[in-house]
């Protein structure tokens, strides 16, 4: 096991610095790091001053090592907007993207799981072929479109729940979050079923799957054999098999559902990380789109990591040795 | 029971897959006993019927397939049409099922521990530590050396014939009256296969257990079965002891099948093989299903023969059986 | 299911010339989905709508002199002071919705065909060049791949966008990047398969050059597969292109495709004036779930893992 995490330690320290090395070639190679990097309003004498704090008058590999050295010290730079350090901006605005993530990821594993192992224990029943429907509808919608028609349905028609914003919060542990006060609650609701919706779609396809093959199974027969009640040989003996495709595709979809929190936290005023960067970039406040991007990718390897653990947990198959990378 | 009265008593039993391509009558008509402490050998090619056979028997026959007619009754009472909660009281407690393949029949999440465990509470209402001494003691019985410690295994942490043998640990959990086992010991190796049919045998002559033991290895049950089925495409072609059926076949196929497999005394000379294949379920005809490879196939044969008697405790299905050889 | 769809006997006879039966089979197979068939008809209207948009279109919807922002907003079905009648509503602009998205179609599906066919042709040759001549190259090209692949989609168009700024071609880089990852995996992974065949053994003992090996032998063998991902990827770019314009880094105002129009219709919603941004998304979802609706029967017919 701790072979297996420092292997994947090491991995993963390699990802990053290649991240780190196209994100450096995109911002400082690309176009002049001057426009870039510098705020624009600035004058002659900030500008000069500014290329030598940056060590742009130095050679490419030092001007990536300084880049590489500042950024492991947490400095990526000012937001030019918000004139506060581009991390710290990050930081502030990551809570209610992860608070947004883990919602809809709990909404869809928790309604998709369900639904799916209905679907796969029933598939020709009527029910089935509804859960079907919607997942494969849920597939091909696009996200945004689906959240300006919730917007649509439920705000402005109906008018039930609020179309934009986080609503009130409450602190845990100084960090504000959303969904422990009923006005936050139904401002995350609508967001939440938005960006849930395709791993919702996701889940329902992979339980039912799961739940179909596992069913022909001799080792549920076998448990039907003994004797088992219907509910244990779906609760234990199914369940726990279907378990472990859902959690390692889930697991690596965090990552896709952060990202794509950038679409719906845009269409819902959400005031999260996405909508951060799709400010920033509508402004060109690199700085901050480089501390984006970074702190992303070092997310996905994180989450990427914990998934490989739960997997080997749930797996007893892969659970002494030898993973492969 | 008193002794006149058999463990399981099938008759006329008819299992159908109702397909959209048209009826497959994988089990058509087939009546057998089995006695106390008795073993019965099911013998017959793959797709003859003899896995659905124990399947009806345990009452886990799937969509599309179904039992469209007869009785099976086991200690008095008809499982067909019973409820599904009788049913599941009687699976596992009363009639153990061993499968084929022992990689697939163990749960691989799931810990050897777990899956006995729910065995016993399952039917009884004792205690998870109660429950895992049985387990334990289930375990030693079958000859897994220190069964403590491999309680906590999962299944792929053991070898095949391991495996096996935990299944049959786990048939024995509750003392069935009838155990069916469905080719328990093809995927085995020989040594092995040797060692569990001995075990299977002695643990039929201690407790008194019926056992099913469904193969198409002749030679498997005939170190190990009382009695002998011969099934061909969903029927029963013939019955009787076994050293008589084995001494003296009367059906063609049986004859065929003897023939067939190698023996030190027929080295040398080409071993018998069954001309043409095993017919599909859903085209068989009104007639002999074996009238298309059968040597003795007459006019006749396009009728169902009825099963007769030629000697007492035998049965054959055939209009020319094997009788002169005798 | 039980499908036979002849492509065995591609495999087995890649030299010999083909016969007419296996693409006709092909075809029987495919027409066995009623739901798939649907799905191609509504695609082939699309692609012909895309096409003769200018001839359909009751007004052009970009050019300025045909506009009168007095015609802003009209819901559907009104008349325009210049005598068209708005079937779906126009937008704040005064422009004819239906026109726009005819228009809007064009723009779509060429960026989303155009960026589908480069990302092919990059992805299926590194992922050829991996399977034929394996060792370090194979493992450096899959592991770029891997590591591409690991970041989502959305992620990776983002990035390349907020570093390139908008504009079709830039929209294309970005969604061809994107992509190709998906091509070199599948193209490798089928290549790798038909290079132990025994047609390639003997192509190769007839001291063929590389690239006739691979082109001529090797890729016709790997494209029973490689379709069905890029009717699956074809969809995906469609609607990666729409959110990313949607969220206005995509394509400039000037080049409007379906999720711009969408986009222009946002702010309007909140005061009920839903066909701005509604019927715009009805073309899209039909565009792609017609797409995928085809792909999926493709994947049936074609795999012949699921033929078993």
């Amino acid at each position: 096991m701790i072979a297996f995490l420092i292997r994947r330690l090491t991995q993963s320290g390699l990802v990053l610095l290649v991240m780190s090395l196209l994100v450096f070639i995109g911002v400082f190679a690309i176009g002049n790091p001057v426009d870039i990097l510098i705020n624009p309003d600035a004058d002659q004498e900030e500008i000069e001053r500014a290329i030598k704090a940056l060590g742009l008058d130095k050679p490419m590999w030092e001007q990536y090592w300084i880049f590489l050295v500042n950024a492991l010290q947490g400095d990526l730079g000012r937001s030019f907007v918000f004139n506060i350090p581009a991390l710290q901006l990050i930081w502030q605005r990551m809570p209610a993207t992860l608070e947004l993530a883990g919602f809809a990821m709990f909404l869809s594993i928790f309604l998709g799981i369900p639904l799916g192992m209905i679907a796969g224990l029933k598939p020709d029943s009527w029910v089935g072929r509804t859960i079907m429907s919607g997942s494969i509808l849920g597939f091909s919608l696009p996200t945004f479109w689906v959240g300006l028609m919730m917007i649509l349905l439920f705000a402005v028609y109906l008018g039930w729940l609020p179309a934009s914003g986080r609503g009130e919060t409450v602190d845990v542990f100084g960090v504000p979050v959303s969904f422990l006060t009923l006005n936050g609650l139904s401002h995350i609701l609508l967001p939440a079923i938005n960006l849930a919706l395709f791993k919702l779609s996701l889940t329902i396809r992979l339980a039912r799957a799961g739940t179909r093959e596992a069913m022909l199974m001799d080792y549920v027969k076998f448990a039907r054999a003994k004797g088992l009640s219907n509910a244990r040989v779906i609760m234990v003996h199914v369940f726990k098999n279907i378990m472990i495709p859902v959690v390692t595709v889930l697991g690596l979809e965090l990552g896709n559902v952060i990202a794509f929190s950038v679409v719906t936290e845009t269409i819902f005023s959400w005031p999260g990380m996405g909508k951060l960067i799709i400010d920033s970039i509508n402004v060109l406040d690199r700085p901050v789109i480089v501390a984006y991007l970074l702190m992303t990718v070092s997310m996905f390897i994180v989450i990427n990591l914990v998934v490989d653990i739960i997997y080997s947990m749930l797996d007893p198959r892969v659970r002494l040795g030898d993973m492969k990378s | 029971m008193s002794q006149s009265q058999p463990t399981l008593q099938i008759e006329d039993l008819k299992t159908h897959f109702l397909t959209k391509a048209g009826d497959v009558k994988a089990v058509d008509g087939i009546s057998f006993n089995v006695n106390k402490g008795e073993v019965l050998g099911l013998v017959g090619e793959s797709g003859c019927g003899k896995s659905v056979t124990g399947f009806s028997i345990m009452g886990l026959i799937d969509h599309p397939g179904k039992i469209v007619g007869g009785r099976i009754i086991f200690n008095g009472t008809d499982l067909v049409g019973l409820a599904e909660t009788e049913m599941r009281k009687i699976r596992g407690r009363k009639i153990a099922l061993i499968f084929q393949d022992p990689m697939m029949t163990l749960n691989p999440v799931l810990r050897i521990d777990t899956q006995m465990i729910e065995a016993i509470q399952a039917h009884e209402n004792v205690s998870r530590k109660v429950a895992r001494l049985r387990a334990r003691d289930a375990l030693g019985q079958v000859g897994i050396p220190s069964p403590d410690e491999r309680l906590r295994a999962y299944p792929h942490q053991f070898s095949g014939g391991m495996r096996q043998r935990v299944a049959i640990a786990i048939a024995l959990l509750n003392k069935p009256d009838l155990i069916i086992a469905d080719e328990p010991t093809t995927a085995l190796d020989v040594t092995i296969q040797a060692q569990i049919l001995y075990e299977a045998q002695k643990l039929c002559r201690d407790t008194g257990t019926a056992m099913i033991w469904i193969t198409h290895d002749l030679t498997v049950v005939a170190g190990l079965a009382d009695r002998i089925c011969v099934m061909y495409a969903g029927r029963i072609v013939e019955k009787g002891g076994i050293d008589e059926v084995l001494d003296d076949p009367f059906h063609p196929y049986t004859y065929g099948l003897i023939g067939s497999v190698p023996s030190r005394n027929k080295r040398g000379s080409p071993l018998y093989q069954i001309p043409g294949m095993t017919p599909s379920l859903l085209k068989l005809g009104s007639g002999c299903a074996f009238r298309e490879r059968c040597s003795r196939a007459d006019e006749a044969c396009k009728n169902m023969p009825q099963a007769t008697k030629p000697k007492p405790g035998r049965e054959v299905r055939c209009f020319h059986p094997h009788l002169e050889t005798s | 299911m039980k499908i036979e769809t002849g492509f065995e006997q591609e495999i087995s006879d890649p030299l010999g010339k083909k016969e007419i039966s296996p693409l006709r089979r092909f075809i029987s197979d495919f027409c066995e989905s009623k739901v798939a068939v649907v799905g191609l008809s509504i695609i082939c209207v699309i692609i012909l709508i895309a096409i003769f948009a200018p001839l359909l279109s009751v007004q052009d919807p970009y050019d300025l002199a045909q506009l009168d922002i007095m015609d802003g907003r009209l819901p559907p079905g009104e008349v325009s002071g210049t005598g068209i009648t708005f079937w779906l509503g126009s937008d704040d602009q005064g422009r004819d919705m239906l026109s726009g998205i005819f228009y809007g179609l064009r723009t779509s599906l060429g960026v989303g065909a155009m960026s589908a066919f480069i990302a092919l042709i990059i992805g299926s040759s590194l992922g050829l060049t991996a399977a034929y001549f394996g060792g370090r190259i194979d493992s450096l090209i899959m592991r770029i791949v891997d590591i591409q692949l690991s970041f989502p989609a959305v992620l990776v168009a983002l990035v390349l966008l907020a570093i390139l700024g908008k504009g079709v071609d830039k929209i294309i880089i970005a969604l061809v990047a994107v992509q190709w990852a998906y091509y070199a995996r599948t193209v490798r992974g089928t290549a790798l398969v038909e290079r132990r065949k025994e047609y390639m053994e003997a192509a190769r003992c007839l001291a063929l050059s590389h690239s006739r090996l691979v082109f001529r032998h090797l890729l016709p063998n790997c494209m029973p597969p490689l379709i069905v991902v890029v009717t699956v990827q074809v969809a995906h770019a469609i609607a990666l292109e729409a959110t990313l314009s949607f969220l206005g880094i995509g394509l400039p105002v000037t080049e409007p495709s379906l999720g711009l129009l969408i986009a222009n219709g946002f702010e309007y919603m909140l005061s009920g004036r839903y066909w701005i941004s509604f019927f715009p998304g009805i073309a899209l979802l039909l565009t792609i779930v017609s797409i995928n609706l085809v792909g999926d029967q493709l994947r049936d017919v074609l795999n012949p893992r699921l033929q078993s």
